[in-house]
């Protein structure tokens, strides 16, 4: 079994650095909003997951593409890895903006188009996980997965569009801002530091969790092969 | 005529076949032995372009697979273990469907042709559901001589026939046999593979292991044939 | 050796129409899958009756909520079933023995399906026009169910080929179905609602060019899906 590549374990180190000065610039580094108040501060955190996560989303849908048509299944193992991992941002992404909306809307949960979407892609990544559940063969469910990565990532941006003929109540913080958005603010060049360098952090804690992950089915798929040929 | 060199098949990373070379000319019928999982299905299933080679050259009907698929498959016919018939539709229009599927233009006369081989033309107009296992699978057999295919697989044909449905397929058989056709077999039942078969083949762990025509072997062999060859 | 008849293959809609011939004359015998999907609509609009309490006032907003509810649980009915014909007695290979294209094969199953949803559709929504007195027969709307059934039986025919090979077949079709065909019930339901309470075509032009503009991205995208699905 080959041992930990160095360049991982310098990404390992790097992550947890990262994060580290994330946590810091967000927390004391960053000032505090004058309407919220230290709530607000969720938002990096917030923002940096929900990036990585669209990120896992939009990769494991190419992956697919490029699986089918290479047939080569490290595209897989690199397919599953984004969808775990990008799974669990999500997942993150949603607790975080819950618990920023209960002051800033006054309630945990709101049909919004974004909390929805990525509600919605949520459990197409669980649907993904349940199917793979169920296949045996190794092509076939990477064949399968593929598949259904390609329509999620179809799917999930027209179901976005269609979210937006309901009203939204989502601040849009970068761009243009809606009239109708509650909870907005003008960011301060410190915030947009803090931020930009906690989008920059969770990248890197992502593309290090999903090396790790990759890593973890090719040792998976060696432990199946040895299984193999000691039954023979 | 059939023909595949070196053909490896792999599922994920379980090596069913590891480099078989197989040929079969016109008027031959061949009876592929071997034992559970030794890979005779898989294989059939590769020459009836149900599964892709993972490597090597497979040629049936002068056709290269998976490239000519289609072209291969019109010239096809299969019989396996399933009957391959919609319960619903009665005998008559199951071989209509299937000779729509091969687009045969005036299907009407072949029908007749195909239900007077396999002694079912009183039974046309009845429910398949309502036939036993070996009308079914006489039936089977009619739907896949409809289109006077060139070459014909048949997957354990006789599992879950009784002696007299077994008696009444052999007859079938023996009669397709006689047209010229090239005729590939699987079975593990020496007995039956030895009345109609013109060559023995022994697939053992996803190589051919021995051959052996008619002619080599001396009246009542087949079983010491078949033992040496899995014991070597 | 009986005369050669040249092998012949059908042309893409012979084979189309074959299929859906096929379809919808085993289905007419038995009925086995449209009085299953009919009864179910039946019951769904039963149990909404009384869980929503569906005065007159509740009626006008959720008459279109309640419909498709009703549709698209009734439609994985049919869906799972109608791909369980073809897979229990082997006829999926059948198909994929013929001569056609594997897209041939999708549009065939896919249309038997639209047929068998539209049949169901048909007879629902007199009789929720009867129960309710509510005018469901505007043209405008009628044209909006038919878009909607279109993107959701397109993508359901597709994930219920991959569904039925799963493990857990029974229950994996609506699990992967729904998150990915939302967009289509969510902006039908916003059409249908809008035309329901006297708005203009015009008004509801929005969620309509969605629902055009989703069905022929993944009619597309299925045609060309199908081939990875049914294929080893």
């Amino acid at each position: 079994m080959q041992s930990k590549p160095l360049t991982l374990k310098a990404l390992d180190l790097v992550s947890i650095l990262a994060m580290v000065i994330s946590t810091y610039l967000a927390l004391v580094f960053a000032p505090q909003e004058a309407v919220m108040g230290n709530v607000q501060r969720i938002f990096y955190f917030h923002v940096g997951t929900a990036w990585v996560a669209m990120l896992g989303f939009i990769l494991a849908a190419v992956s697919g593409v490029v699986y089918l048509i290479t047939k080569d299944l490290k595209w897989d193992r690199f397919e599953l890895a984004a969808v775990e991992v990008s799974a669990l941002f999500f997942f993150i992404t949603i607790c975080l903006g819950s618990i920023w909306a209960r002051p800033a809307w006054n309630t945990w949960w709101t049909w919004d188009v974004r909390l929805t979407t990525a509600a919605v892609a949520e459990l197409i990544f669980i649907a993904y996980l349940m199917l793979r559940q169920g296949i045996e063969d190794p092509e076939k469910r990477a064949r399968f997965g593929a598949v259904y990565t390609l329509l999620g990532g179809l799917s999930v941006p027209v179901t976005f569009l269609v979210i937006r003929f309901f009203r939204t109540i989502h601040p849009v913080v970068i761009g243009s801002q809606s009239a109708e958005a509650e909870g907005g603010f003008n960011m301060e060049s410190k915030m947009v530091t803090a931020m930009l360098f906690a989008i920059l952090a969770f990248t890197v804690v992502f593309v290090d969790l999903v090396w790790h992950r990759v890593r973890l089915g090719q040792f998976a798929e060696k432990v199946e092969q040895l299984k193999l040929k000691a039954s023979l | 005529m059939i023909e595949t060199r070196k053909l490896v098949k792999r599922f994920g990373f379980k090596v069913v076949l590891r480099g078989v070379d197989f040929k079969a000319q016109p008027g031959e019928f061949v009876a592929l032995l071997g034992p559970n999982g030794a890979g005779k299905t898989t294989f059939l299933r590769i020459l009836a372009s149900l599964a892709r080679p993972t490597l090597g050259e497979v040629i049936v009907a002068n056709h290269h697979l998976p490239a000519e698929a289609s072209k291969v498959r019109a010239k096809l016919g299969v019989v396996s273990h399933l009957p391959l018939l919609y319960p619903d539709l009665t005998a008559e229009e199951n071989l209509l469907f299937y000779a729509r599927m091969y687009g045969m233009h005036q299907p009407q006369a072949r029908l007749a042709e195909a239900l007077k081989m396999i002694g079912l033309e009183k039974r046309r107009r009845d429910l398949v559901g309502a036939f036993s296992r070996g009308m079914q699978q006489r039936l089977a057999i009619g739907r896949a001589i409809l289109h006077n295919p060139e070459v014909l697989l048949f997957d354990e044909p006789y599992t879950g026939l009784d002696q007299d449905a077994s008696e009444m397929l052999d007859q079938t058989l023996h009669s397709i046999a006689a047209t010229g056709r090239t005729v590939v077999m699987t079975s593990h039942d020496l007995a039956r593979a030895e009345n109609l078969a013109t060559r023995f083949d022994v697939l053992s762990r996803g190589v051919i292991v021995a051959s052996a025509s008619r002619q080599d072997l001396e009246k009542s062999d087949l079983l010491k044939f078949y033992k040496q060859a899995l014991a070597s | 050796m009986e005369e050669t008849i040249p092998p012949a293959t059908p042309s893409f809609s012979q084979a189309v129409f074959a299929i859906v011939r096929k379809d919808l004359s085993a289905e007419f015998r038995s009925r086995e899958l449209l009085s299953a999907m009919l009864v179910f609509a039946l019951l769904v609009i039963l149990i909404f009756n009384f869980a929503l309490e569906l005065d007159i006032k509740v009626r006008e907003s959720v008459t279109a909520g309640v419909l498709w509810v009703t549709f698209a649980f009734a439609g994985t009915l049919g869906l799972n079933r109608s791909m369980a014909v073809e897979k229990d007695r082997g006829c999926l290979d059948g198909l994929l023995l013929a001569p056609v294209d594997r897209s041939a094969l999708y549009l065939g199953k896919a249309l038997s399906n639209l047929i068998f949803m539209l049949i169901v559709e048909a007879v629902t929504l007199p009789v929720y026009s009867l129960l309710y007195n509510v005018n469901l027969f505007q043209p405008a709307l009628l044209l909006v169910i038919l878009l909607g059934s279109i993107g959701y039986i397109a993508v359901g025919t597709l994930l219920a080929a991959m569904a039925i090979q799963t493990r857990t077949r029974d229950v994996m079709l609506p699990i992967l179905l729904f998150p990915i065909v939302l967009p289509v019930l969510l902006a039908a339901v916003k059409a249908s609602a809008g035309l329901l309470n006297g708005a203009d075509f015009t008004e509801v032009s929005a969620p309509f060019n969605l629902l055009v503009v989703y069905d022929l991205v993944f009619i597309a995208v299925s045609l060309m899906l199908f081939e990875y699905v049914v294929e080893e």
